[in-house]
């Protein structure tokens, strides 16, 4: 295989492109305290990108200037601005089409107006890594933690993975790549975090030597040609044949919509095998359970202290992956649970109903808390929201002089 | 995902559902499947060389990856492809009729398509039928235009089919091989060869 037959060379920056797994399994790691930012930065450093595009949208500004450093420093094959978020989407198709492989950040309503292309992404088989720094998208403005923009990707045709930490994202931005890039997968990633909680704060990461990278991605193991005016999907808007309203016609254009789908499926395994699961369950047998992702894991770990000192034993569960969706993974680890608490940072409760979808009784789930538009959540929020669930007393966390 | 799925010949449904979707997995290197059981690779050869022995009109649809000699690889599994068809020909009896149709490219075809001499993944039943191809091979296709192909044509015909797969395989192939070389192709004539008069024709 071309890709495995240049590991030990060095690519144009000087890295020496490494085997994937040993570089992020057995490779020395540094610890370095750093912003997400900065992590996102240190990981494309790593990732033998050819290309990335770039627009401002807080709170993925930082990253996006940061890695233009990379380019500057010989790191990126190719950087520049696009002219809206829906621009720089298209051009990232372009970039993809054309055998690249391609790196990008968006946040909020950036997401939200290039939404148009992610299922584009996806028919076309594009492997794209997108950074979501999720941040509230309605009117009145704001540029806080909001995680709604999350549930509008679940049904794009993209993976959808949800990361809890600077640590997360830094593996996971590499590790993303070797999943969306093989070849029976061959999928857009939307590689999410809870904006500013995980963007703007200071973290120690374990990073993996600055001199080695990932070995760079071939396009001809792509399932789909390279980009060819004369085949679909680049043809589909232009072919009466494709486009006309008769039997073959939608035969064909459902058998490409299943295929997508079919090739989250298939990612199922890849994504075990590099995330070591679907999900991480801490002490699976509790009655009680806090099943979340991003970071309400971290605030469910702090709940489930404050939780131990009363007395109550409560398992938490982290989900990583959303899309692929770990249903197995869920009703196995909630089999033997009596209460289901999920607190999400948006104001609809997206996990808490695909949590219901999945488990059979479904009224085990208690969704909440859920705040929005930027408010934290504390975990003496999740602690009390969960002790008044139970029927047990609790403090009231919002009032004051009473 | 545990599953009660089989990927059996159809036609299967007005729209069949993606086998991946239905639980089925691609094998691991050194196996392959046969209706979405996986097994050894020799287990598989067998299976394809008798299907190929007992259809009416076992067909070979080489794609754009090995059509156009466009590096040395391609090149030679075109050659063993080509091999593949001669010993076809030689092992099946005068009633049957083993045919090798390309697809060249993956382009919709305008006003329509001439099945006698292509075939396209978005309509490959109508090559089928016209045919009437009763056992087909893909080789050399894309993945994605491979698997858009199986589900129509299990969807709509009775046609049973391989896949001949370079990367991962096809869970929508009723039978499907992986990591396909030049050798694996060649090994698949080999046991036609082998299988010779030891499999029933098909009856009128």
């Amino acid at each position: 295989m071309a890709t495995q037959s240049l590991i030990g060379t060095k690519n144009r920056a000087g890295q020496v492109v490494a085997d994937a797994w040993k570089l992020l399994h057995e490779a020395e790691r540094t610890p370095c305290f750093y912003t997400g930012s900065e992590v996102i930065k240190e990981a494309v450093r790593r990732a033998n990108c050819d290309v990335m595009i770039a627009y401002p949208i807080t709170p993925q500004s930082e990253a996006a200037a940061l890695i233009g450093e990379l380019f500057a420093e010989g790191f990126i094959g190719d950087y520049f601005r696009g002219e809206s978020e829906f621009a720089v989407m298209s051009q990232c198709a372009g970039a993809a089409f054309g055998g690249a492989r391609v790196f990008t950040t968006t946040a909020g309503p950036g997401t939200m107006r290039a939404m148009e292309n992610f299922p584009m992404w996806a028919g076309a088989r594009l492997p794209i890594q997108m950074i979501v720094t999720c941040r509230g998208i309605n009117s009145p403005l704001s540029i806080q933690p909001d995680t709604l923009e999350i549930s509008y990707l679940l049904n794009t045709g993209m993976l959808v993975w949800h990361a809890e930490t600077a640590q997360d994202f830094y593996d996971w931005i590499l590790k993303g790549y070797m999943v969306s890039e093989e070849p029976d997968v061959h999928l857009p990633l939307a590689l999410c975090c809870d904006g500013f909680f995980v963007t703007h704060t200071k973290d120690v990461v374990n990073l993996t030597p600055a001199d080695m990278c990932l070995p760079p991605y071939d396009p001809y193991r792509s399932p789909v040609p390279c980009m060819d005016m004369e085949c679909p999907p680049v043809r589909m808007m232009r072919d009466p044949f494709v486009m006309k309203s008769n039997y073959i016609s939608y035969a064909t254009h459902a058998s490409w919509q299943q295929e997508v789908w079919a090739a989250i499926e298939r990612s199922r395994k890849h994504t075990i095998r590099w995330l070591d699961g679907l999900i991480e369950v801490d002490r699976p047998d509790a009655e009680i359970l806090i099943v979340s992702s991003g970071t309400a894991v971290s605030q469910g770990r702090e709940a489930q202290a404050l939780l131990e000192e009363d007395g109550i034993d409560v398992g938490i569960v982290k989900i990583k992956s959303l899309r692929p969706w770990p249903g197995d993974e869920i009703r196995e680890a909630t089999k033997n649970a009596k209460h289901i608490i999920v607190p999400e940072f948006n104001v609809t409760g997206w996990l808490a109903k695909e949590i219901r979808a999945t488990i059979p009784d479904a009224d085990r789930v208690y969704a909440g808390p859920h705040v929005c538009g930027g408010m934290t959540m504390p975990p003496e929020v999740i602690a009390a929201d969960l002790k008044k669930h139970l029927g047990l007393k609790s403090e009231s966390l919002a009032g004051r002089g009473s | 995902m545990s599953t009660m799925y089989q990927v059996l010949r159809g036609p299967e449904h007005f729209l069949p559902p993606a086998a991946a979707s239905m639980g089925i997995r691609l094998p691991d290197p050194g196996q392959a499947h046969i209706h979405g059981k996986i097994v050894n690779e020799d287990e598989a050869m067998e299976v394809a060389a008798r299907q190929f022995l007992s259809a009416k009109v076992p067909t070979i649809f080489p794609g754009p990856l090995v059509l156009w000699a466009w590096n040395e690889k391609a090149a030679g599994k075109a050659t063993a492809i080509r091999h593949l068809y001669e010993t076809l020909k030689e092992c099946v009896t005068p009633s049957q009729q083993a045919m090798l149709i390309p697809m060249p490219d993956y382009r919709p075809k305008y006003p329509k398509i001439n099945p006698e001499i292509e075939i396209n993944p978005n309509h490959p039943n109508l090559t089928i039928w016209h045919n009437k191809i009763d056992t087909c091979m893909f080789v050399g296709v894309h993945c994605h235009q491979a698997n858009l192909s199986l589900k129509i044509i299990r969807g709509g015909t009775y046609c049973y089919t391989i896949a001949m797969c370079a990367q991962a395989g096809h869970e929508d192939a009723m039978v499907s091989f992986r990591d396909a070389t030049a050798d694996k192709i060649r090994k698949l004539a080999d046991w036609v060869k082998k299988l010779k008069g030891s499999v029933e024709p098909p009856k009128d």
